[in-house]
């Protein structure tokens, strides 16, 4: 088990040595298949391990977590396109924790390079490399990775199953495979006999599996079109069930209250909850208090009766310390510099010089779902329920904490309701497991309140921009930015694998140094501020941070250029890459860009690359008596492969919403090491009034597929920002946008 | 303390103290956990059912004082018998992670039983106590607007 822990350090080691260390290492795990995870009964078949037929029907595995961006049904249209199956004839279902459930492409995202410039030798090794996945148990939903993972991997699946059910057949009558065709869920012989999958499933699963090439664009008759969603109805009508949702026979409901500082306890006096009627239990956890109570409410006023002294917290208790010691990281060595393109250290001569600096707050996740999950001890077995980004972490860490082998832990993942990064922990379902072992046999919710979940996130870090920049002649001639920022990739790595991520952080500059803009003296260095202040992966990681922090500052430099800012960065992007230069065209045209705007509304454009999708958008402000609202917002985005549009659509959408009502309203503080937002009241989001009418376009012009569920978010702060100096003519270069303009709330 | 309710048209005699809020009565005595918790401050909207045909939120009501006849999500419709505002919400492929959606629904069910031909302006105003974390405003909206169609023809 030590190599398997060293390949994990190493893979997420960025730089060649990295990977030479990650592949070689890797290359004996990497190649043994992962066992199939699906047991099958008395004649139940599982043909791979993302389709199981029975006598009821066909199962389709799409293992990824459902938080809202559509996996499940798109990795089921990717298997059904192949298998030959139609979606409303199959069930959809998530699937055990399992090794052959990992992420191939998450891993691959960690190779050094901008992304869009990578060769398809360097798509290649990213494929390899995402192997080490099935090593490390990297079953994880994030990074906008589900497309990129599941394209290849899933059809080939459906026409893996596909081919060994026609071998069945084709055994079974006497004649060549080749002879028959599939459709709707059963074999056809030329003379028209048909039959059914469900007939076949046992005599293909005594087979050795076919492989089968995959179909080309041309044939599809799913992918690519708009489906209706597999868990459409369920959320509609109320009986989806989330991880809140969870009733087992039996089942008490227990909340929690943990050290708001994330530190120890000293003392706490749980006689007022001990006399409170429907409190079941009072557990000391150590780092803070659980009760379990007949239901949830009781559980917390239970909890509101506590009285508890907490240990000071680990980190700088105060906002304006954390942001000093953010600043302190400049003084250091960088901790990367990813891009460094000809000289800036040298302005040109007769170029106009800028310089500015940008500061961005620490953001919760606030999923609208609070953080939950429901768990059953037994003594010898663990059982825990709960809607998550990382199944195989929660199994290993809950087995830890009730003492069991990881094999004896089975995790039920549910829908999400919302995931956004948060998910991707494992502390919510750690602590139901813990109150679980105090009760054996009782099936216990643990459900945090909603301050709860808001005072114990993993934060999106607080960030400082610094840059230089240079014009000449209208152009962009020098671009220096530095960016200090504490790693989401540090310390999640450290809680996922117990194994500190060491090296240059792609995820501290992500968004920045790889900019498709083709700028002479071009340098991007990150500096990492070490401090515990507990942080981790918000929609779009650093690219939340370096969208508004570099794009902000691109406009400035259009302004100093006198360009007209759309023009300016279109010019860049030409230069550099061409899918990105047809977004900012797209939106141009979209929203009837002119670069003027009447008294009264302002205008401004954003653009990000991220996870592998260039963005650009337009919105739209008005000044309506003096309170300031987004009207209109116009997105164009490019994904490669657009699998299904509407999903997209609605990506792009959820993700500028997301990232707007940050660059609104999000902003988390400390005072005395506890943060200050509690709720919705003091974190809110923008809402059905305040969201802009919106035009998305999707472009399929790059060559290779890339993800949705993030890159909508970046280039949505900057864009606000801009189109307000366009109203306004103040350059606001602090987030939340709430502190300086009068907006609609 | 012994109260009696009157949930989607089924009677329920429930055993808990006059303080606890509807919205934990449902989802944690009676199992109907369509509706949501969100905040537990009536300022997400999740938690949305509807008292008499008035849409109220349900973690701000204490069990003592429900003054009617109450109807959550699953009283609206089913999935095989699904509400037209619940058809209009699937057809225009509204929700993404979906948890606030129930809340979302019976908000604007309120709406449209009041308000058969809602502006864009009267959707904002009867729709802003309603978060959703994934952004899908934009869908809301065409939803009510489709529905307020079906249920003219209806």
């Amino acid at each position: 088990m030590a190599s398997i822990g060293k390949i994990a350090r190493r893979t997420f080691l960025i730089g060649s040595a990295a990977i030479v260390g990650g592949v070689a290492f890797g290359a004996y795990y990497v190649s043994r298949p992962a066992p199939n995870p699906l047991k099958p009964t008395e004649g139940e078949a599982a043909l791979n391990p993302f389709v199981l037929i029975d006598r009821q029907g066909v199962t389709l595995f799409a293992p990824r977590a459902e938080m809202g961006q559509g996996v499940r049904t798109t990795w089921a249209a990717l298997i059904a396109e192949e298998l030959d199956v139609e979606l409303d004839q199959v069930r959809v279902l998530h699937g055990p924790a399992a090794a052959a459930y990992y992420n191939s492409a998450m891993i691959g995202e960690v190779l050094p390079g901008k992304g869009y410039d990578r060769s398809n030798f360097m798509h290649s090794v990213a494929e390899t490399l995402g192997k080490v996945g099935k090593v490390i148990g990297m079953q994880v939903t994030g990074g906008s990775t589900s497309m990129v993972d599941g394209f290849e991997r899933m059809r080939a699946a459906g026409a893996s199953a596909r081919e060994t059910l026609k071998e069945a057949a084709a055994r079974q009558l006497g004649v060549a495979r080749q002879t028959l065709r599939t459709a709707d869920g059963k074999v056809i012989t030329p003379d028209g006999t048909e039959i059914a999958y469900v007939d076949l499933a046992v005599a293909a699963a005594a087979l050795d599996p076919v492989k089968a090439d995959v179909r080309p664009s041309t044939e599809w008759r799913l992918v690519g079109k708009s489906q209706p969603r597999v868990d459409m109805v369920g959320k509609c009508t109320g009986t989806a069930e989330f991880g809140i949702d969870v009733r087992l026979d039996g089942m008490k409901f227990a909340s929690v209250r943990m050290s708001p500082q994330r530190s120890g306890m000293t003392r706490f006096d749980a006689s007022a909850a001990e006399q409170m009627q429907g409190v079941q239990k009072v557990i000391d956890l150590g780092t803070g208090v659980a009760i379990v109570a007949n239901n949830t409410w009781i559980a917390m006023q239970a909890l509101d009766s506590l009285d508890i002294e907490w240990e000071d917290a680990a980190y700088p208790p105060e906002t304006e310390q954390i942001f000093a010691r953010i600043a302190s990281a400049f003084d250091a060595d960088p901790n990367s510099e990813m891009r460094d393109d000809g000289d800036v250290e040298t302005i040109p001569t007769g170029a106009t010089e800028i310089s500015a600096e940008y500061r961005v707050p620490y953001l919760a996740h606030a999923t609208m779902e609070p953080m939950t999950a429901t768990a059953l001890f037994s003594g010898t077995r663990f059982d825990i329920w709960c809607g998550t980004q990382a199944p195989i972490f929660v199994q290993r860490h809950c087995a830890e904490a009730v003492g069991l082998e990881p094999a004896a832990v089975d995790v039920h993942t549910t829908y999400l309701g919302g995931g956004f990064g948060r998910r991707g922990e494992m502390d919510f379902a750690v602590l139901a497991a813990r109150v679980s072992r105090e009760m054996p046999n009782v099936p216990v919710q643990l459900t945090w309140s909603r301050e709860e979940d808001m005072q114990h996130d993993f934060y999106r870090p607080g960030a400082i921009g610094r840059f230089k920049g240079a014009v000449q002649d209208g152009k962009a001639v020098l671009l220096d930015g530095g960016i200090a920022t504490q790693s989401c990739t540090q310390q999640t790595m450290a809680r996922w694998m117990g194994a500190p991520a060491a090296g240059p952080d792609k995820g501290t500059v992500d968004g920045a140094f790889n900019a498709p803009y083709a700028i002479p003296n071009f340098r991007i260095r990150g500096y990492l501020a070490d401090m515990a202040v507990p942080v981790g992966f918000w929609r779009s990681v650093g690219a939340s941070i370096n969208g508004f922090l570099l794009d902000s500052f691109v406009d400035e430099m259009a302004h100093a250029a006198e360009r007209d800012p759309l023009d300016f960065r279109l010019e860049i992007a030409k230069a550099e890459w061409g899918p990105a230069a047809t977004c900012l065209e797209t939106v141009r045209d979209m929203s009837g860009w002119t670069g003027k705007t009447p008294d009264g509304i302002g205008r401004g454009v954003g653009f990000t690359y991220s996870f592998g999708t260039p963005v650009a958008q337009v919105i739209e402000v008005v000044d309506e008596d003096g309170t300031i609202r987004i009207n209109k917002a116009w997105i164009a985005c490019d994904v490669g492969i657009a699998l299904d549009r509407s999903i997209v659509e609605a990506q792009m959408i959820g993700g500028m919403i997301y990232g707007l009502s940050a660059a609104c309203f999000g902003e988390i503080t400390f005072a005395g090491g506890e943060v200050e937002q509690m709720n919705f009241p003091d974190y809110d989001a923008i809402r059905m009034h305040t969201a802009p009418v919106t035009e998305v376009a999707v472009l399929e012009n790059k060559r290779h597929i890339s993800g949705a569920g993030e890159p909508g978010t970046p280039p949505s702060m900057p864009a606000l920002g801009n189109a307000l100096f366009d109203l306004t003519g103040t350059r606001v270069r602090e987030l939340p946008f709430s502190k300086s303009f009068d907006l609609l709330i | 303390m012994s109260t009696h309710l009157t949930i989607n048209g089924k009677s329920h005699q429930v055993e808990l103290p006059g303080d606890v809020p509807l919205l934990w009565v449902l989802r944690d005595e009676i199992g109907l956990t369509g509706t949501k918790f969100g905040c537990g401050v009536a300022s997400c909207g999740a938690c949305t059912v509807h008292i008499d045909g008035e849409a109220v939120r349900s973690c701000q009501v204490q069990l003592s004082d429900v003054w009617g006849k109450v109807t959550t999500i699953e009283g609206v419709g089913t999935p095989d018998a699904m509400a037209a505002i619940q058809e209009a919400w699937v057809e225009t492929q509204v929700a993404q992670c979906g948890y606030c959606q129930s809340g979302q629904i019976m908000q604007a069910a309120a709406l449209l039983a009041e308000n058969p031909n809602p502006t864009d302006a009267d959707i904002d105003d009867a729709m802003l106590g309603n978060l959703c974390r994934c952004g899908t405003y934009p869908r809301i909206r065409a939803a009510i607007h489709t529905a307020a169609g079906k249920m003219k023809e209806a």
